[in-house]
């Protein structure tokens, strides 16, 4: 922002200026941005960094208005398609229920299936809204470059009204588990911020280190109305392993300590401030109940230095869970990033002091999706659940056991045992992919909520976190191999009828067009006889014929 | 290794410090089952075996998988390395020992875009029960609503595996885990032999149940990437007493000769082939026939066929002994990067290997004749039989109607009947008492077997005296074919047009199993005329006639050919019948279809034949010329 070679206090002064401009732009209620990254220690040695970035339009009467900060190809996008909802996702690797949680708002709302996730409400007619579907499919995929646009095909969505969101048949679904997501689906991403990845938290997403990890998953959600306007929200999570030296050792084992990590490990970065345009820029490190649980049986109080872990520097503000269950409970260190510059970068981290082992809270149940059968015989898609023990510790009762769980899964019409020629998708030997199912657990909540310090800002992550909490877990996608019939067989049939059929024609001219009586009077008139003799006949007469 | 039963408890562990997911899965041994007709019905329902009763002595693998960093999960990937629980031996442990540093280097790997099993057979009832149990759970699981009493019932030994305080562990470890849809599978182990040379040599096993072979592209990429890379001398199986035999070199210097002829004729024709090439190709190609005829897996690849995944055996022979500390290391470095390479390829694929690869005979690791070329020698040799067939009828047909037109019209519309186009009936209902009796003979060792605790060789007496009874009480209730007066050439086109279905049918099913049928078959039906039309015949062919027909009447017969075989391969040319019964009895616990076979198609052929050769002839047209 500030010229780089400007002496320390004219920039700070700049830097003010700026900021009050912003903070009266602000004041009039007109477009905010906030960023937000929150990280979190994972049990089997690996860390979680979730990137949450929003940026909000305020409504506006006419389409085409002018935008401050906010991404003008998202708000046409809205107007253009009557957009209510709208989320789509681009992950790449499988979130893992069992060690990373399943009973959180992250793996809640945040865990995605494999590939690309889209589902959409339209405040249109019902019979409008296949159309629009199609054309937002299209407009997607030019702006996130990703084939978003086979989800136009009949086969590949559906407009499930319960199941998945409660709605009066407006929403679309579709997923495709297929899409490879990489850094072309990142950048378009990037550019929807006001200040892509040149200054703030998002500075911190370097590329090697985001797709080395084991889990990315890029999503943007959308909700606009005509009171508040248009929210749009933009996450990224990724599960890293922390690339540190002292580390070394990459595989979890008794008594091992875990690995100390600092943002720095992790992305190759510090963070030298926040984005000008933002009006809130926070870092959160979040600490699991249950290693809470654990410090508090060392006897010290979990705060942010303690026996078994230190963070790397003193947080601004320590939140504690509102819990009523039992006493225990997460907590949240939270760092104001503009309390940071360039000669005194923010770099948060863990060291660990001694070896502790915890497990995050499971889901409910492990739902486990699989395949049946082998061929095209007896074939059957089996959900299996297996129950966590945390069913017992919550309510004690072990006769009357029902749990009621909502399974939403799109099985395309086409699995089934023949197909028609143009049902078969382009590379049709690879077998045919069935999307995840997404199990629900509607009696199970998973949302936190935390106390609000300040009364004139909520933090929107964990906002996030305190609604909408329903225990949700993605299933594995599933492979199909059906037979796929030689698609070269036509190629070889076409050109061995071609062969024969010229054999054939080719003789039966020669024999019909034969006139040995009128060749032989021609060859006596050529009276070089000697060197035509030399020729077979048959040559001669196909130059002839020529 | 003094308590063997910590063997899995310990793999586990070493799998579950390299931070992968690992369960055991428990499995009974399987009962020997008669299920010939099982090729035709589905895997699912037979495997289900109920268990009553604790056992004390069930087979334990380990399983442990490293799901792909960034994969999705819908393919996998499967290594199998087999080892007797009971009694490990020391190669058997540096087959684990391989698995293990394979497994190790792929928990690390970044590139793996398909989940990993790593599979440890428990081998004590043989790897193919362990490996075809453990993918029966894996795609046929059985859901019992009561799943604790089975446990208690099943796995009541759990105690010696799993430690009192181990509860919560054990839960984890006994809930079966998957890994998406088999792209393929590579099994691996050391043998107990040591071969003499200088390279460590590795043995491929390709055959599945009734000839089907896994993808031809997974062998070429073991063996490129044995030779090429790992420098293994790659073999695969063969019969060693073709490999000395001097007929077949004495065969391989003419066709050398003749190569060499014809290459001072155009220099382009590449056609000679040297003697040694030609003996091992010999004994290689006849091996994979022989393997695919039989119908029986050569290993516990075959299990993986089953599923239709495509999987390769492999048998490491060291050239080293295997106290040789340095040597085993070097061992496992080349073993280890042979099946990472392996792995890596087929984690490469996005698509199958290509579809039109499952049809061929090895003639050395190597070299393949695929179906396009093997087809034309079979289908030679059965083009020519409807043709035979329509010309006997025809010639017995022209025959009638000379007795007949010798004869008073009185009756005309009866002789129509008898002496004209609807004679062929007649050989037909012989044809069909014969197919009956192929049947219920083919059947009876379902009953037989029920007898518990006799010998096999009294098996293999009641079931000949048997089929015998049957095949006397079915002509008692039918009728004699020779009492009936069919026409012998009637017989034998009915005969040949039987097998020409048979054969066409069998080759479907088990190509390598109709390909040698037909050797002996084809000549024994074309060969085989009346004893007594030979006797009108001049000496020259009636000798040679008399010999052909005597020789292939005997090798056609099942327990004849049976013996032949066995002098031929192993030296022993003592009587048993009770082997042939126990040579059955593998055939049809294997469910292979070259039983069904030899019962239904070549039998009541060789049946026939014997008719044909003990006939009459004409006595019922010489009752007629007479009258």
């Amino acid at each position: 922002m500030a010229p780089p070679l400007s002496p320390p206090a004219l920039r700070r002064l700049l830097l003010l200026v700026l900021s009050l401009l912003i903070t009266s732009v602000a004041a009039e209620n007109v477009e905010e941005f906030t960023e937000e990254l929150l990280l979190r220690p994972l049990p089997d040695r690996k860390a979680l960094a979730h990137f949450h970035f929003r940026s909000s339009a305020p409504p506006s009467a006419a389409p085409s208005r002018h935008h401050h900060h906010f991404p003008k190809a998202i708000a046409q996008l809205v107007h253009q398609f009557h957009i209510k909802e709208l989320e789509l996702s681009f992950t790449q690797g499988r979130w893992n229920y069992e060690q990373w949680g399943g009973y959180d708002p992250m793996s809640t709302n945040y865990a995605k299936p494999p590939g690309v996730e889209l589902w959409a409400t339209f405040d249109l007619p019902l019979g409008e809204i296949d159309a629009t579907w199609k054309n937002l499919t299209h407009t997607l995929s030019g702006l996130f470059c990703a084939s978003i646009n086979f989800l136009e095909s009949s086969t590949a969505f559906s407009s499930p009204r319960w199941g998945f969101k409660l709605n009066e048949g407006n929403l679309r679904y579709g997923a495709l588990p297929r899409e490879a997501v990489c850094t072309e689906n990142l950048t378009p991403w990037l550019k929807l911020l006001p200040c892509r990845d040149k200054a703030g938290i998002a500075s911190l997403l370097y590329r090697p280190s985001v797709y080395k990890g084991y889990y990315h998953s890029q999503k943007l959600k959308l909700a606009s109305s005509k009171s508040f306007g248009i929210i749009l929200d933009q996450t990224l999570t990724v599960v890293l392993q922390p690339d540190s030296v002292r580390g070394k050792q990459l595989h979890s084992a008794d008594g091992q300590l875990q690995p100390s990590w600092s943002m720095k490990d992790l992305f190759n970065r510090k963070l030298s401030g926040k984005c000008l345009v933002s009006k809130s820029s926070r870092v959160f490190f979040e600490i699991e109940k249950n290693i809470v649980d654990k410090v508090d049986k060392s006897g010290t109080e979990a705060s942010w230095t303690n026996e078994i872990f230190v963070l790397s520097s003193a947080p601004d503000r320590v939140l504690k869970e509102i819990n009523n269950m039992d006493g225990h409970s997460s907590s949240i260190c939270e760092y104001d990033v503009s309390n940071y510059n360039e000669d005194a970068p923010l770099d948060v981290g863990v060291t660990w002091k001694l070896p502790l082992i915890w497990s995050c809270t499971p889901a409910p149940y492990h739902a486990n999706r699989f395949l049946m059968g082998s061929g095209n015989e007896r074939g059957s898609i089996s959900l299996s659940f297996i129950s966590t023990n945390m069913h017992k510790q919550l309510f004690d009762v072990s006769n009357d056991c029902s749990i009621k769980a909502v399974v939403f899964q799109v099985v395309p019409w086409y699995v089934k045992g023949f197909l028609h020629i143009d049902e078969y998708p382009p590379d049709a030997n690879q077998g045919f992919d069935i999307p995840s199912a997404l199990v629900t657990f509607p009696e199970f909540n998973s949302s936190r909520s935390y106390p609000e310090t300040d009364s004139l800002f909520v933090s929107p992550l964990l906002r996030t976190f305190k609604e909408d909490g329903v225990v949700k877990s993605y299933t594995e996608v599933l492979l199909v191999p059906l037979t796929t019939p030689d698609f070269s067989m036509p190629y070889n049939v076409i050109t061995f009828t071609c062969t024969v059929l010229a054999l054939y024609f080719g003789s039966l001219l020669n024999a019909l067009r034969r006139r040995t009586g009128e060749e032989e009077r021609e060859l006596k008139k050529a009276g070089n006889p000697t060197m035509l003799i030399c020729l077979p006949v048959y040559d001669a007469h196909i130059s002839c014929v020529i | 290794m003094q308590c063997y039963r910590d063997m899995p408890e310990f793999i586990a562990q070493q799998m579950t410090n390299l931070g992968a997911e690992v369960y055991y899965h428990e499995f009974l041994p399987q009962s020997k089952h008669f299920h010939p007709l099982k090729f035709f019905t589905s895997t699912a329902s037979s495997m289900a075996v109920k268990p009553n009763g604790t056992y004390a002595n069930f087979g334990i693998n380990t399983i442990g998988i490293i799901r792909a960093p960034r994969g999705d999960g819908k393919e996998a990937i499967v290594l199998v390395t087999p080892y007797n629980s009971q009694r490990v031996q020391s190669n058997e442990l540096l087959s684990l020992a391989l698995g293990f540093s394979v497994f190790s280097l792929l928990s690390r790997a970044t590139w793996l875009s398909k989940d990993i099993v790593w599979l440890s057979a428990d081998s004590q009832f043989g790897e193919y029960a362990a490996v075809s149990a453990w993918l029966n759970q894996y795609h046929n699981p059985m859901f019992l609503s009561h799943p604790v009493i089975l446990d208690t019932k099943m796995y009541g030994a759990n105690k010696i595996i799993y430690g009192p305080d181990g509860t919560t562990e054990k839960a984890d470890h006994m809930s079966f885990k998957r890994a998406g849809t088999m792209a393929a599978a590579l099994i691996f182990k050391v043998g107990e032999t040591r071969k003499y040379g200088d390279r460590d040599s590795v043995t491929m096993y390709a055959e599945a149940s009734n000839g089907q072979m896994p993808n031809l592209d997974l062998l070429n990429v073991v063996h490129y990437l044995a030779v090429h890379r790992q420098g293994f001398r790659v073999n695969i199986e063969t019969f060693s007493s073709l490999l000395s035999s001097s007929w077949l070199k004495v065969i391989a210097e003419v066709f050398q000769n003749l190569g060499s002829v014809l290459r001072k004729i155009n220099p382009d024709w590449k056609l000679d082939v040297t003697v040694p090439d030609y003996v091992e190709g010999t004994a290689n190609l006849a091996n994979s026939m022989y393997n695919q005829a039989l119908g029986v897996p050569t290993g516990s690849h075959g299990a993986f066929r089953d599923y239709q995944v495509d999987a390769v055996s492999l048998e490491y022979s060291p050239a080293f002994h295997l106290r040789n500390e340095n040597a085993k290391s070097s061992f496992l470095l080349r073993g280890g990067r042979l099946t990472e390479g392996v792995v890596r390829s087929v984690n490469n694929l996005l698509e199958k290997f290509h579809q039109s690869f499952f049809l061929y005979f090895l003639a050395a690791p190597s070299k393949f004749i695929s179906v396009g070329v093997y087809m034309i020698p079979f289908a030679l040799l059965l083009a020519p039989l409807p043709v035979v067939a329509s010309a006997l009828a025809d010639d017995s047909k022209a025959k009638g109607k000379s007795v007949d037109d010798c004869k008073t019209r009185g009756d005309a519309d009866d002789l129509q009947i008898r002496g004209g186009s609807w004679k062929w009936l007649k050989s037909a209902r012989v044809l069909l008492v014969i197919q009956i009796w192929a049947v219920l003979v083919s059947l009876l060792p379902y009953y037989i077997s029920q007898i518990p605790s006799a010998m096999a060789i009294q098996y293999a007496v009641i079931w000949a005296v048997l089929s015998i009874i049957i095949l006397i009480a079915l002509y008692a209730m039918f009728g004699s074919p020779y009492c009936a007066g069919v026409e012998w050439k009637l017989l034998k086109a009915t005969m040949i047009t039987s097998i020409t279905i048979g054969l066409g049918l069998m080759s479907i099913i088990n190509f390598a199993t109709a390909q040698l049928g037909a050797l002996i078959l084809i000549p024994m039906c074309l060969f085989s005329l009346p004893l007594k039309v030979q006797l009108e015949m001049k000496l020259l062919p009636r000798t040679v006639l008399l010999a052909s027909n005597i020789l292939l009447t005997v090798l056609g017969f099942p327990p004849a050919a049976f013996l032949i075989m066995k002098g031929l391969s192993k030296g022993s040319w003592t009587l048993d019948i009770g082997e042939f019964w126990s040579w059955m009895e593998f055939l049809w616990e294997w469910s292979s279809a070259t039983y069904l076979y030899l019962f239904l198609v070549h039998l009541p052929c060789w049946l026939l034949c014997i008719h044909v050769l003990l006939h009459p002839c004409h006595p019922p047209e010489s009752k007629v010329k007479q009258e």
